[in-house]
């Protein structure tokens, strides 16, 4: 039996699917650690040994100034550039809603393709509702081999997929749209983007989550015989290429 | 003097429309402003000490520039101008946050503060401006304004020093009657004349002047809020006698009812249950009512805040909030509203993004609810908020031991919330908008968040723990204290801003602060280090049964702890019980009073009922997926837009779980409020047996919002309804665990008519789910399947939507159904069987609203085939107590008869066609009645 690589739940105050998250590792196979803000203060070095690393849904710093922003700028003053060197070594990250907009106000995700942002839902609202995604990159390494739609609830009021078309194209000609909403687009994202991954294909940022389908039951149409597209495909690969 | 030069401020625009301005003109042209053409919204930050060289560095903390555009010091483009900055004091996330990752990044900057600025394009007069800002724009509790000039931002840190003296009073035997109701006034003490009487007596005998802040501590303590006057009152009824205090008769059921999984009822800050070994649950809910008709959205947001807080008061772990809303209907006359009163439409929209903001930012699912609506709610919502947590440690409740410190941990304090227990215990008038500002505030879900980190799941760092709710760090400490005594000193809170007088610093209701009694400090210290959560040692608890706070050294508060919380004099009462009619009606009298009815076309206007229609827009603004555990969730179905009856919470690796249910029903309650408490005991019940709960596993919350009980057929209804709910309890064997009360919802418009809210007694449910495999929701799901009735259906009308709708008022209010109680427990055993594809409670509306909803939810059609000698017209719109659409499979028909016998009937069964067949030849469309149902709003 193989090791269970060890994944780094990055939180800041706010954050709150770190549970959520952390049990869709467990059940894919992975042990966490969650590390707050003020445990990377004392020791920054503690995200390296991590094989993985996931920066979790919530509110982090209330959204004050953006959603993921202040995040961000505290990720950027404490960690330098070890999120780069983590995937350089060929370690997977994956940022989930604000995790997401985390990983795109870092510019993580920006690499090769442009500016990018998530904008307040076309609804101007916060919304939570079902989505379903079509997995759309081979490139990235969380949705590739995965052929079939995900279902899973989106819960944000920010996650209107923002660039401009040549931005948009590049994204699509080097295979890193990972992740479209099919049946609806809940936010107005431009090209139904509901997750893109860098250009090394290791970093993964998108609005849906997918660590709340990932037992059969949590469907809210269980009860219906017409339930499908469990998520723990998405966190099994990602562990399957920490543990490689 | 700070130069000018050095204050600056920033605009902050959106590169594409700002979703605020499109819903802020919708909102002008409701107000029935047509000249106005847009509105252009900017956000603005005031900035004190930068220099221009920080510009850029600024801009790249508080903008994205891909969607943001930041002007500098930038003059209004053009047309009406409103600028509106926070009031100082006044949480202010985004300031504080820029503040804090501004000095860490080492921008110098000393003071920050939000603001929004308007460019109001059209031609609105001046009369129109006023109303626009007023009801749109600007709140006077939190905010202020300029109009075409810019606004002054005032900073907390500028605020003057409120004087810190110690006031005092001296008290006589000789202090006369209109001495005490002058000292009273004077300082908003809201104590009855009697009540004066005694603290007047207890100085004296102490031979001292009373100082203020005791006045002030005991006017808290005493206040209807936090000491339930009239829960303990002793009530003479009309015919003379003397009824038993109306908490006592709620405690005394549940002490006799006796069930086996009650842990902790009525005692501290929220009920416990336990329905496996090593696993409580801590179910609360209480109102915010005032707070919400004056500020919508901080009232509504620290209502859950406050709740929250009691189930981590109680050593909880939070795991999901509940809300029930009472607003006026959405199309009420802005032209008829009373002074001073905010439109119903604002109210609602205040309070669900208040509501959403709290539970979407401190990750809680908010998962059960209701929304109602009524011409008694305009002036005085009602807004109750409820809390569900859970712990995986035995329960023990322990008192503070002397040596035990004192700790105050979570926010800061400030002046925020001073008098909240007084003033909500007070009827409102026209001015309490503008009087009561400091009673409102807006919450910090973060820093909530992190108590519940800290605290969650580290019981073993203290002894015992309160919260900071209503009276702030007196009532908590104070309530601490009582029987042990502590001596605290004030000087090292820390505060949001210098100046605070010590009785402001003792009274205030900052929200997000929680008290402790601690042996050892370290070990929490340690933790709210880790966590980032600001805590601080005042004193201990010492065993001389005195409560002394000082400030600086200085005597502020010296107070024997058993006259604080004994020395009341207990209330005496009034009560004029309620006489209603309760004589059937006959078929004939049906037909005289509501004539023949269309059956079809009362479906469709039943559905299209505010109290009835779709409630997806609000429910899909609160996140009820967080956690993984919303089992049934507020909204299911075909299509996802259907309604569940109760919700069912269950951990995703859980076999097992909890559901909740509420009942409520106020037009009910204007006629029979006995019968109203038994119907929505029973409804409650009705909500979680639905969804696959164990009837026998039931626990119930009461909260009553009522009327001015000084008025003695308010009261007389108020003790009407504790005997139907302790009739009801006994009758299911469900004990109540929690409750509470808000009195005095009452308002006095300056058109000097009275406004009271119709009674409104709100029952939450909570029951184990013994298999999370096995629950049920209602919408249909196979066509064949057949639909059987359970329960008997008879000719009540008083308080139904048939009634409303016909603007019938009176009837007879439904009666409890005796065999209730037998029926849900053989419900629940052929849920568990499998024998129910779907379940659906018959409430608001009747069968008919039932069967479409079922029909809607699955979108499957029905036909319903019950022999029309068998029915009357009112059998479609009765709302009879008792009573459930089930759907079965064929084959599980005689097994249902088995057990249910004449109690369940066949009245028709799912086709695949998209109709809903009525017996007399009419239908149904399902998307005819969708369009009824969900409507536009």
């Amino acid at each position: 039996m193989s090791v269970r690589p060890t994944a780094a739940i990055l939180v800041a105050p706010g954050t709150n699917r770190d549970r959520d998250v952390a049990l869709a590792l467990d059940l894919a196979g992975a042990d966490s650690v969650v590390v707050s803000i003020s445990d990377l203060e004392r020791d920054a070095n503690v995200i390296d040994a991590a094989q993985m690393i996931v920066i979790a849904g919530g509110f982090s710093f209330a959204d004050a100034l953006g959603s993921g922003h202040v995040f961000a700028l505290e990720l950027e003053m404490l960690l330098g550039d070890r999120l780069q060197q983590a995937v350089s070594k060929g370690r997977p990250i994956i940022g989930i809603c604000n995790g997401f907009q985390t990983l795109v106000r870092m510019g993580l995700l920006s690499n090769g393709a442009g500016p990018m942002a998530l904008d307040h839902n076309e609804s101007g609202l916060f919304d939570c509702r079902w989505v379903t995604l079509q997995p759309s990159s081979e490139t990235c390494v969380w949705t590739k081999g995965i052929h079939e739609n995900l279902e899973c609830p989106i819960a944000h009021g920010e996650g209107r997929f923002t660039a401009d078309a040549a931005v948009v194209s590049r994204l699509q000609s080097s295979d890193r749209v990972a992740l479209r909403y099919v049946n609806g687009n809940p936010n107005g994202s431009v090209d139904d983007i509901a997750g893109i991954c860098d250009e090394s294909g290791l970093v993964l940022g998108l609005m849906p989550h997918p660590e709340n389908h990932v037992v059969p039951r949590q469907h809210p149409k269980f009860l219906r015989q017409s339930h499908q597209g469990l998520s723990l495909d998405l966190f099994r690969n990602g562990v399957t290429h920490a543990s490689a | 003097m700070i130069p000018q030069s050095s204050l600056h401020f920033l605009t902050l625009r959106a590169r594409a429309e700002d979703p605020r301005q499109k819903s802020l003109v919708q909102n002008v042209h409701a107000l029935g402003i047509s000249s106005v053409r847009s509105i252009k919204v900017a956000d603005l930050l005031f900035l004190r000490d930068v220099s221009t060289d920080e510009f850029s560095a600024i801009e790249s903390i508080v903008a994205e520039p891909l969607l943001q555009m930041v002007g500098w010091n930038e003059e209004p483009h053009a047309g009406v101008v409103i600028e509106t900055s926070l009031i100082a004091g006044v949480t202010d996330p985004v300031a504080n946050e820029f503040l804090r990752i501004a000095r860490k990044m080492g921008v110098g900057v000393t003071d920050a503060l939000s603001g929004c600025r308007y460019e109001i394009e059209g031609n609105p007069t001046p009369a129109e401006i006023d109303l626009i800002v007023r009801k749109l724009l600007a709140n006077p509790v939190i905010e202020h304004w300029a109009i075409n000039e810019p606004v002054q931002p005032s900073f907390a840190s500028d605020s003057a020093a409120s004087v810190s003296t110690v006031g005092e009073y001296l008290l006589t035997h000789n202090t006369t009657d209109a001495e005490l109701q002058a000292l009273g006034k004077e300082r908003a003490l809201a104590l009855d004349i009697e009540e004066l009487r005694v603290v007047r007596d207890h100085y004296a005998n102490e031979g001292r002047p009373a100082r203020d802040v005791e006045l002030e501590m005991i006017a808290q303590t005493w206040s209807e809020h936090c000491s339930h006057k009239t829960f303990r009152a002793r009530i003479t009824t009309d015919d003379g006698s003397v009824v038993e205090p109306l908490i006592a008769q709620l405690r005394r059921t549940t002490d006799e009812i006796d069930a086996p999984f009650v842990v902790s009822s009525f005692v501290g800050n929220a009920g416990i249950v336990s329905y496996e070994d090593n696993i409580t649950f801590a179910v609360k809910a209480e109102t915010h009512n005032h707070p919400s008709a004056i500020e919508p959205f901080g009232g509504a947001n620290t209502g859950v805040g406050g709740v929250i807080r009691d189930v981590i008061g109680a050593s909880h772990q939070p795991i999901a909030c509940t809300n029930i809303l009472c607003f006026g209907p959405s199309d009420f006359p802005v032209s008829e509203l009373p002074d001073g009163v905010f439109h119903p439409q604002q109210i609602r929209a205040g309070v669900v993004a208040g509501i959403a903001d709290y539970g979407n930012k401190i990750g809680l699912p908010t998962i059960a609810g209701a929304v109602l609506y009524d011409n008694g709610y305009i002036a005085n919502p009602l807004v109750y908020a409820g809390c569900i947590g859970i712990a995986h440690e035995p329960y023990v409740v322990e008192q503070p031991q002397p040596g035990d410190r004192v700790v105050v941990l979570g926010g800061r304090t400030g002046r925020d919330g001073l008098r909240g227990a007084t003033f909500s215990s007070m009827t409102m008038d026209a001015t309490t908008g503008d009087v009561a500002g400091a009673s409102v505030q807006i919450g910090d879900p973060i820093v909530e968040k992190l108590l519940i980190d800290v605290l969650g799941r580290s019981r073993h760092l203290y002894r015992s723990i309160t919260d900071c709710g209503a009276g702030g760090l007196s009532s908590a400490i104070g309530e601490m204290a009582e029987g042990v005594g502590a001596r605290v000193e004030l000087s090292g809170l820390p505060l949001k801003y210098p100046g605070l007088a010590p009785w402001e610093i003792w009274l205030s209701e900052a929200q997000e602060r929680m008290v402790v009694a601690v042996a050892d400090t370290a070990p929490l210290f340690a933790a709210c280090e880790r966590y980032g959560v600001e805590c601080i040692d005042i004193g201990e608890f010492t065993g001389d049964e005195r409560l002394v706070v000082t400030y600086e050294g200085t005597t502020v508060v010296d107070i024997d702890t058993n006259f604080l919380h004994d020395g009341r004099p207990q209330r005496r009462l009034n009560a004029v019980m309620p006489k209603p009619d309760r004589s059937p009606m006959s078929d004939e009298a049906f037909s005289s009073v509501f004539g023949s009815l269309d059956i079809a076309a009362t479906t469709l206007r039943l559905l299209a009922h505010p109290n009835i229609a779709s409630k997806e827009s609000i429910i899909r603004r609160y996140d009820h997926e967080i956690g993984g555990a919303t089992l049934v969730r507020p909204i299911i179905g075909a299509n996802n837009d259907g309604h569940a009856d109760g919700v069912v919470l269950a951990e995703p690796l859980s076999s097992s779980g909890i559901a909740v249910g509420i009942g409520v029903n106020p037009w009910m309650g204007i006629i029979d409020a006995g019968r109203m408490a038994l119907a929505v005991v029973d409804e409650a019940m009705r909500n979680v047996v639905a969804v696959g709960a164990d009837p026998r596993t039931v626990a119930l919350l009461d909260n009553f919002s009522w009327g001015d009980p000084q008025r003695p057929t308010t009261l007389g209804e108020l003790v009407a309804a504790v005997d139907g709910c302790c009739q009801a309890a006994r009758a299911f064997g469900a004990p109540f665990v929690s409750g509470k009360d808000s009195l005095n919802n009452e308002y006095f418009g300056s058109d000097n008519q009275r406004h009271a809210v119709p009674p409104t007694l709100v029952i939450t449910a909570m029951a184990h789910v013994p298999v999370a495999d096995a629950v049920v929701t209602p919408d249909l799901k196979q066509s064949g399947n057949v639909l059987i009735l359970l329960g008997r259906t008879l000719c009540e009308f008083g308080g139904s939507h048939l009634a409303m709708l016909n603007n019938v008022a009176g009837g007879v209010v439904p009666s409890f159904d005796a065999k209730a109680p037998q029926r849900y427990q053989k419900l629940h055993e052929a849920i568990l069987n499998g024998d129910v594809e779907s379940c659906h409670d018959v409430s608001e509306g009747g069968i008919a609203v039932a069967i479409a909803e079922m029909a809607m939810a699955g979108r499957l059609g029905v036909e319903i085939s019950v022999a029309s000698s068998l029915i009357n017209d009112w059998w479609y719109f009765s709302e009879s107590c008792g009573r459930f659409i089930l759907e079965v499979k064929p084959e599980s028909v005689a097994s249902i008869r088995d057990q249910f016998g004449d109690d369940a009937q066949i009245i028709g069964h799912v086709v695949n066609e998209q109709t809903v067949s009525l017996v007399n030849g009419q239908s149904l469309t399902i998307e005819e009645m969708l369009t009824s149902w969900q409507g536009t709003s």
